[in-house]
């Protein structure tokens, strides 16, 4: 735990919360929230699906919708391809929609937000109060003097407690909301683009997440708007037996830029829970969208018990001419990640780009990657995945590029590394490339290797002590991705890397 | 588990085609590669493996009918000191091939080695290939362990005076072949294997090759020009420590052809490359697979694989460098990549690492796109016409797998048929 005293206390968190970290040793966000909950009986069915739709006030197409993607779901088999194994879910044996008690009556606004959720939210460092700068990290003071704004919307267990800095967003256009929210406020923006870019029956875990997803974000952007501030989801799993089944869907109308972050942890529990979200990016004309997500789920004890289930569908459909897109993932947590964030490049010169840091350590199993389907002229995209395993853990990239016949001139470069830390652990590349067109240059390269003596022996002869040591040449390793995020992410992805290889050296 | 029906109505339909020759003491190993085939089933189109290779006419009952072929270039290899061994469709041809005898070196026909009671090829038939069924199937290899007409053996206990050269050569429309070979080389000694020639309308051919601590094979290999055969073609090589294996395979042509190499590094210090060269115009489909598996301290393996593609044609690599744990200081190289020469030709590819030892330096590296329009312009502004630079330009990209080969007299020959290709292709 030594490296642990050794971390500077984040300004603004309070001692209770500097306790909680040294009880729970490397995952400090392992703690609970104390709250009574009300939650739909176990299992999946018909039923149950009406019953989300109901909580959320849905229209009858909504419900639809949802039936027909549980009758897809019951004639789907559970996808056994990835490099990840863990005992069989039974998929009747979770609650699909587990809410704080208090929210019942929909607060109007913050102020009605239960203290509880409120103090949860504060106690994670993301304080629901519309404040200038982010609290609770880091290298904030750094910031430009007019403060950097980040609305937030924080979803708990099922549903959102609320979104900050609406009004002021409002103002330039945009829409950030909950996605329950927009399902009854923008039915017409809803209808046209869910599921446009990941079909209902796109695969097992996406068609689940259709039938009940319960709660999440929605992001409209206007046309020309540059969205004032970022936005971000912060992503709290804490009823237990619960899975959390969000749906994100982000529209970045023509010439729009917007920036959004996503969080997430869950309390330290020896049984394992399962997440599946669906991330859907429309980008249309000369827009562009960063997605940047800090993975942070608690990935089970050192013996492998516990932990997240992460089985995300996150895809972006850069459908306008010129349209950009960027996902930056930092995956730390989850016991098991099966996470493939891609890049459909419809419109010619559009851009692609995904930078990963894929972090590994114990009993935690990585499969993640991403897919780049190049159909237009001129598309580009690059893929930059560092992968890191340690302890025991399994870490698998899988990826695809592929260009179309008509993906005349496309570029790709993908670079894939993989860094090994004992001799227990496993490091794994599995590409696909499929090139049809011969104007296009594919470029991929990969390597693995372990954290070089020389580097480690030049760190110690400097005074630092082996966990620091490596900590530096793991920080340098990744380099290249933490760069790619935004400034607040990147602090704290800094600090996760080095959190989450403790205790993997000598 | 039950196979999947259309699966198993293809399997049934190929196997009620064949017959499994009566052959004295490889019987058992045969009837345990036939229970495999029945396990696995044959490949289909949707198994992952078979995912850029439709694999539909290899496992047909019938063999399609493929066109004789007259080359109009002499016989690769013809100035070349070395032992013939001939097959016609499939079939040992005493008449045509040398006496086999050759200092250094045994050499008998598979069905012959139950009455020599030859020990060290019953341990080895199809149990190479048996311990390559893990973890990926390859059911072509296990049927023909099963099925395999003919074959020869050859025991390695020197290092004998020239190459031993097998020949395949296709004489009927209709042919449909499967040839099993097995290799010992013992410890300390060293043999170079050619093979040439298209064989057979439907061509499957298993090698199995064993080499012990010390012992050294070189292996070249072309792939006959007749444009409609077909070959499935699998190569099972365990080394032992401090031993060599080197490959390197050229093909031209050929509508249909997968390549599998599946080498095993068992023993210290060993070295395995596996390298390839095609060249593909128009209706051509090639595929190379390669799994290369290190279970041994400090070993090397090499993989390079170059493919000139045009007017549509297909080409594919499916590599795979397994470190096991404990294969520390492991040293694994691959690289795939293709030359389109046109907007139709599409590389397809699945370069793959499975690491579970720290201590190793595994790299591998694909790339695809056309000829680099800056150095055409170089050449031609030093007044190289365009047709020239071109050619001169691909076989440079091809040169890094033809490098391979150590031999100067095997590369050359290697490179005369490359420029052949060109002169008559572009």
């Amino acid at each position: 735990m030594a490296a642990l005293d050794q971390t500077q206390v984040k300004e603004g968190v309070d001692q209770e919360t500097v306790d909680a970290v040294r009880e729970v040793g490397t995952y400090k966000y392992g703690w609970e929230t104390d709250i009574e909950m009300e939650y739909a009986p176990k299992g999946v069915n018909p039923d149950i699906v009406r019953l989300i739709s109901e909580k959320n006030e849905e229209p009858e197409w909504m419900t639809e919708w949802r039936l027909a993607a549980f009758e897809r779901w019951t004639q789907m088999d559970e996808p056994n391809w990835a490099m990840v194994s863990y005992p069989k879910i039974d998929f009747q044996d979770q609650y699909y929609y587990a809410r704080p008690k208090s929210m019942e009556e929909k607060p109007k606004s913050l102020d009605e937000v239960d203290p509880k959720l409120l103090a949860t939210y504060e106690k994670l460092g993301i304080p629901l109060k519309e404040q200038m700068i982010l609290a609770g990290v880091e290298g904030a003071e750094d910031a430009p003097a007019e403060g950097r704004k980040v609305a937030v919307d924080a979803v708990f267990d099922s549903v959102s407690v609320g979104t900050t800095f609406q009004k002021e967003l409002k103002q330039a256009g945009v829409i950030f909301c909950s996605i329950s929210e927009a399902i009854r406020e923008h039915p017409e923006l809803v209808k046209k683009y869910l599921g446009s870019v990941v079909p209902v029956s796109d695969n097992f875990y996406a068609t689940l997440n259709s039938a009940v997803f319960s709660d999440g974000s929605f992001v409209y952007i206007p046309p020309g708007v540059r969205c004032p501030m970022e936005l971000s989801t912060y992503f709290r799993i804490n009823a237990e037996n619960t899975g959390q089944f969000e749906r994100t869907l982000i529209i970045a109308d023509k010439g729009s830029y917007v920036s959004y972050l996503e969080g997430c942890t869950a309390p330290q529990r020896d049984t394992a829970q399962l997440h599946a979200a669906v991330v859907e990016i429309i980008i249309e004309e000369d827009a562009e969208v960063k997605y940047s997500t800090v993975q942070n789920w608690f990935p089970g004890d050192e013996n492998g018990k516990g932990g997240i289930y992460n089985f995300v569908t996150k895809r972006a459909d850069c459908r306008g001419d010129r349209s950009k897109v960027m996902w930056t993932q930092v995956e730390t947590g989850s016991a098991v990640t099966w996470k493939y964030p891609s890049c459909i490049l419809r419109g010619e010169e559009s851009q692609g780009e995904f930078y990963s840091i894929a972090i590994a350590n114990n009993y935690q199993q990585a499969d993640t990657g991403t897919k780049m389907v190049h159909l237009g002229k001129n598309t580009k995209s690059r893929i930059v995945s560092k992968g890191i395993s340690a302890g025991k853990a399994q870490n698998t990239y899988r990826g695809l590029v592929s260009m179309h016949p008509k993906a005349k001139d496309s570029r790709n470069y993908t670079q894939c590394d993989s860094l090994l830390i004992g001799d227990k652990c496993g490091a794994h590349t599995v590409p696909y490339i499929e090139v049809k067109n011969n104007s296009s240059r594919v470029e991929h390269e990969a390597t693995t290797s372990k954290v070089d003596d020389d580097q480690l022996f030049y760190c110690r002869q400097r005074g630092m002590d082996e966990e620091e040591a490596v900590a530096l040449v793991v920080n340098g390793f990744c380099k290249d991705v933490l760069q790619a995020l935004p400034m607040e992410f990147a602090m704290e992805a800094q600090q996760l890397v080095a959190i989450s290889l403790e205790g993997s050296v000598g | 588990m039950a196979l999947p029906e259309v699966k198993q109505t293809a399997t049934e339909a190929r196997l009620a085609n064949l017959v499994m020759p009566d052959a004295g003491c490889t019987r058992a190993a045969r009837e345990d590669a036939l229970a495999r085939v029945l396990e696995m089933g044959l490949p289909g189109r949707r198994d992952e493996y078979w995912k850029y290779t439709r694999p539909d006419t290899l496992v047909a009952p019938e063999a399609p009918r493929a066109a004789l072929f007259d080359p109009d270039e002499a016989m690769l290899f013809a100035d070349l000191d070395r032992l013939k061994i001939v097959f016609v469709d499939g079939v040992f041809s005493p008449e045509q091939s040398d006496d086999l005898t050759l200092e250094g070196v045994t050499i008998d026909r598979i069905e012959d080695i139950c009455f020599k009671d030859i020990h060290w090829a019953k341990e080895l038939y199809g149990v190479l290939e048996a311990r390559g069924q893990s973890p990926v199937q390859r059911p072509l290899a296990a049927l023909n362990t099963a099925f395999a007409a003919d074959g020869i053996a050859i025991h390695v206990s020197g290092k004998p005076s020239k190459p031993i050269s097998f020949i395949y050569r296709h004489a009927s429309e209709t042919s449909d072949a499967m040839l099993h070979h097995i290799i010992r080389v013992e410890s300390g000694a060293e043999v170079t294997i050619l093979e040439n020639g298209p064989a057979a309308s439907r061509f499957n051919k298993c090698m199995e090759i064993d080499i012990a601590d010390g012992g050294v094979l070189h292996h070249v290999r072309a792939q006959g020009r007749d444009h409609e055969r077909r070959a499935a073609t699998h190569m099972f090589t365990r080394l032992g420590q401090e031993s060599v294996y080197k490959s390197f395979t050229l093909t031209v042509n050929g509508v249909l052809t997968r390549n599998e190499q599946v080498v095993e590094l068992t023993g210290d210090d060993a070295v395995a490359h596996v390298a390839g060269a095609c060249v593909g115009d128009g209706d051509f489909h090639h595929d190379d697979t390669v799994f290369i598996t290190h279970d041994a301290v400090n070993c090397e393996s090499r993989q390079v694989f170059k493919k000139v593609l045009r007017n549509g044609a297909t080409g594919v690599f499916q590599g795979k460098i397994l470190v096991k744990e404990g294969a520390q200081k492991t040293d694994g190289y691959q690289i795939s990549q293709s030359l389109l020469l046109d907007d139709d030709s599409q590389f397809l590819a699945k370069p793959e690492l499975e690491i579970y030892a720290d201590d190793v330096a595994c790299s591998h590296g694909s790339t695809s796109g056309a000829i680099d329009e800056t150095a055409l312009f170089y050449l031609r502004s030093r007044g190289v016409p365009t047709k020239e630079a071109t050619n001169m330009l691909t076989l440079a990209f091809l040169a890094e797998a033809v490098d391979e080969i150590e031999d100067d007299a095997l590369s050359q020959a290697i490179v005369d048929r490359l420029e052949g290709w060109m002169s008559r292709h572009s």
